[in-house]
């Protein structure tokens, strides 16, 4: 199709490439407006997230999709208060997950982008609490209707960025 | 072995990167003491430091066009109505400046009991302006990031305020931008002040991003709607400047005895665009000796108070006590000020005070300007020792007597308005007839024989022989 194309002993999945500006330019224009735009709606929209997932699904290889959601969390981190690592080690796991999980079940499809997204915004709130909570001593509150909230915008989102990163996709 | 690295490759390769985060992270919470993550200097993550100088000009840029654009709408185009505005400013300037004048009393008055006091208070004196470039992006974080750094002489710390209130303080400084914990972020305190009950607190952010007081015992009484000041007890916000409007205060059930007071910040935190970081802060004592010294109370008022001719030793004493020629005791104006007998130190002083406090700081009947006394005057402790020759009136001291300021001041005090001595009297008369100057000795005859009750008798009886 619009990509390279690898085979595994079970089915025949496709490994997306990015060229290196968009690899790098990306996840920085993503860092940039979630610090820059000072908008509701960025309170809960968590562009550095979206594009983690991106790239890890789309890769389909964990090594570098650990990597690159450890990069951007990282750099998030730069920006808050907190200790840096809160974002880096959340979005790892985040970013390990995404690229396992494409391997496996279809990522393309807009309603499985919608859960999928759900459930990793899900996940990156309860591991950046937990480690919050239990190795920096931090004094986060859990607050159901915002988690579920911001999951429901954010996937909502998912859905229309993948949908544009999509053409930034290498074709062979 | 081979194939177990190469089978579980990707789970070793996560828990690696995981390890080498948590290190990290732990390398950060565990710090030394002294060395506070995410502080300036060696304690700012090198990361934190990249990032943020990478992005700043990017940021700036961004702000700087949209700054020129809209200014642009502002300073071209959108000036209709810009005539009935100048109108209604030069209303408001008319208003104001009155208003100022009475303020400048105020403040003038409030400086002068200040010193009487020795009250030490910072003011501000130098800020730095700065625009905010950018934000922490998150909930869980309520940082922003301005534009000045350690080049315009920010340091961690200062306290970062819009005219509406305090918006936080300074917490990582780079070379060209800093970044600003907010108030309302969890990590955020500040000493405040209940304006109207006086209650004193610590106001903190929650992770909701509100404002709390939580220290306040249930049995005080908040009512919404008070306005909550720095205390300056922190002694990064001055002290005086608003935080907020007290919007609820409901007793606390986690924490019994205590009320949770929410207070809604002054400052619109959530649309920052200019703030203002304060980068030096004056004592107001450094401003009060560029004028003249401080005097003491005692000094102040002998020299408002009628003169009381010098106590001659050797005078027959009275059956009540007193030295001929002294008038009786009375009870002063200033409530324990008996001309002729030496009165305690500390007792004009309080009545000062007293009045003071009692005048709510803002309609004070106490006018006076503090006297210049040179270095090796005698301060006497009474007025009889001040009345005397002994006291070493120096020259210029005369003019620079205590002299009421406003019909309030003249109202209380004893002895009418006088008029201030010409710059050029070298010395105060040792006995000018007519004078009134209360460092010179009374030029009514000891004598008067009856002293008739009445906080202006002794004033009446110097006068009264002429």
């Amino acid at each position: 199709m619009n990509s390279s194309v690898s085979l595994t002993s079970r089915e025949e999945i496709e490994v997306h490439r990015f060229s290196w500006p968009v690899s790098i330019g990306i996840p920085l224009l993503a860092i940039f407006l979630q610090v820059f735009l000072n908008q509701s709606l960025m309170k809960v929209l968590d562009l550095p997230l979206l594009v983690t997932i991106f790239f890890a699904v789309a890769r389909r290889r964990p090594i570098p999709g650990m990597i690159t959601g450890a990069l951007i969390g990282t750099l998030q981190d730069a920006w808050t208060g907190h200790p840096i690592g809160l974002f880096g080690i959340a979005k790892t796991i985040v970013g390990y997950l995404g690229s396992s999980l494409g391997v496996k079940v279809d990522v393309d499809n807009p309603g499985s982008r919608f859960l999928m997204t759900f459930a990793f915004v899900l996940i990156h709130r309860f591991v950046y609490m937990a480690i919050s909570l239990q190795l920096v001593g931090g004094s986060e509150a859990w607050i159901w209707s915002h988690t579920l909230l911001s999951a429901l915008v954010n996937g909502l989102a998912a859905v229309v960025l993948f949908a544009a990163l999509d053409r930034f996709k290498l074709r062979n | 072995m081979e194939n177990f690295f190469t089978r579980y490759k990707n789970p070793l390769a996560l828990m690696a990167v995981l390890f080498i985060q948590v290190v990290a992270l732990a390398t950060q919470v565990k710090r030394p003491e002294g060395a506070k993550p995410g502080s300036t200097g060696s304690g700012t993550r090198l990361i934190r430091v990249w990032t943020v100088t990478a992005f700043t000009p990017v940021e700036k840029m961004f702000v700087s066009t949209g700054h020129f654009f809209r200014h642009g709408w502002h300073n071209y185009a959108d000036l209709r109505g810009a005539r009935q505005q100048n109108k209604e400013l030069q209303d408001e300037v008319a208003r104001l400046q009155m208003e100022q004048v009475r303020l400048r009393q105020d403040a003038d008055q409030a400086r002068r009991l200040q010193v009487l006091l020795d009250f030490k208070e910072n003011f501000i004196s130098k800020t730095v302006a700065a625009q905010v470039i950018a934000f922490s992006g998150t909930e869980q974080s309520r940082l922003i990031t301005i534009d000045k750094g350690s080049r315009d002489g920010l340091k961690p710390d200062m306290a970062v305020i819009t005219p509406d209130g305090i918006v936080g303080k300074v917490k990582d400084v780079f070379r060209l931008s800093s970044q600003v914990l907010l108030i309302n972020d969890h990590d955020s305190g500040a000493g405040v002040i209940l304006e109207n009950s006086r209650l004193q607190g610590i106001v903190k952010g929650t992770p909701l991003g509100e404002l709390q007081i939580n220290e306040i015992m249930s049995d005080e009484k908040v009512e919404p709607g008070e306005h909550v000041i720095t205390s300056g007890g922190d002694r990064i916000y001055p002290k005086g400047y608003s935080v907020g409007t007290v919007i609820a205060s409901t007793p606390d059930h986690e924490n019994d005895p205590f009320l949770v007071i929410k207070i809604k910040p002054a400052a619109d935190l959530n649309r920052l665009e200019e703030v203002l970081v304060i980068t030096e802060m004056a004592d107001n004592s450094h401003s009060a000796s560029a004028g003249p010294e401080p005097m003491r109370a005692a000094d102040i008022l002998s020299q408002r108070l009628p003169s009381v001719p010098k106590l001659d030793p050797n005078a027959p004493k009275t059956p009540g006590g007193t030295k001929t020629g002294v008038p009786a005791p009375k009870a002063s104006p200033t409530g324990g000020v008996q001309p002729g007998i030496p009165t305690p130190k500390t007792s004009p002083t309080r009545a000062i005070a007293n009045k003071a406090a009692t005048a709510g700081g803002g309609q004070n009947p106490v006018h006076w300007n503090p006297p210049v006394t040179a270095p090796g005057t005698t301060a006497p402790g009474s007025t009889s020792s001040r009345a005397g020759t002994g006291g070493k009136t120096q020259p210029g001291s005369a003019q620079k007597t205590a002299t009421p300021s406003g019909a309030a001041g003249a109202s209380v005090t004893p002895t009418p308005p006088k008029p201030r001595a010409t710059p050029t009297k070298p010395k105060v008369p040792a006995a000018a007839p007519g004078s009134n100057e209360p460092g010179a000795p009374s030029p009514t005859p000891a004598s008067t024989p009856e002293p008739t009750p009445g906080a202006n008798q002794p004033a009446t009886q110097q006068r009264s022989p002429r």
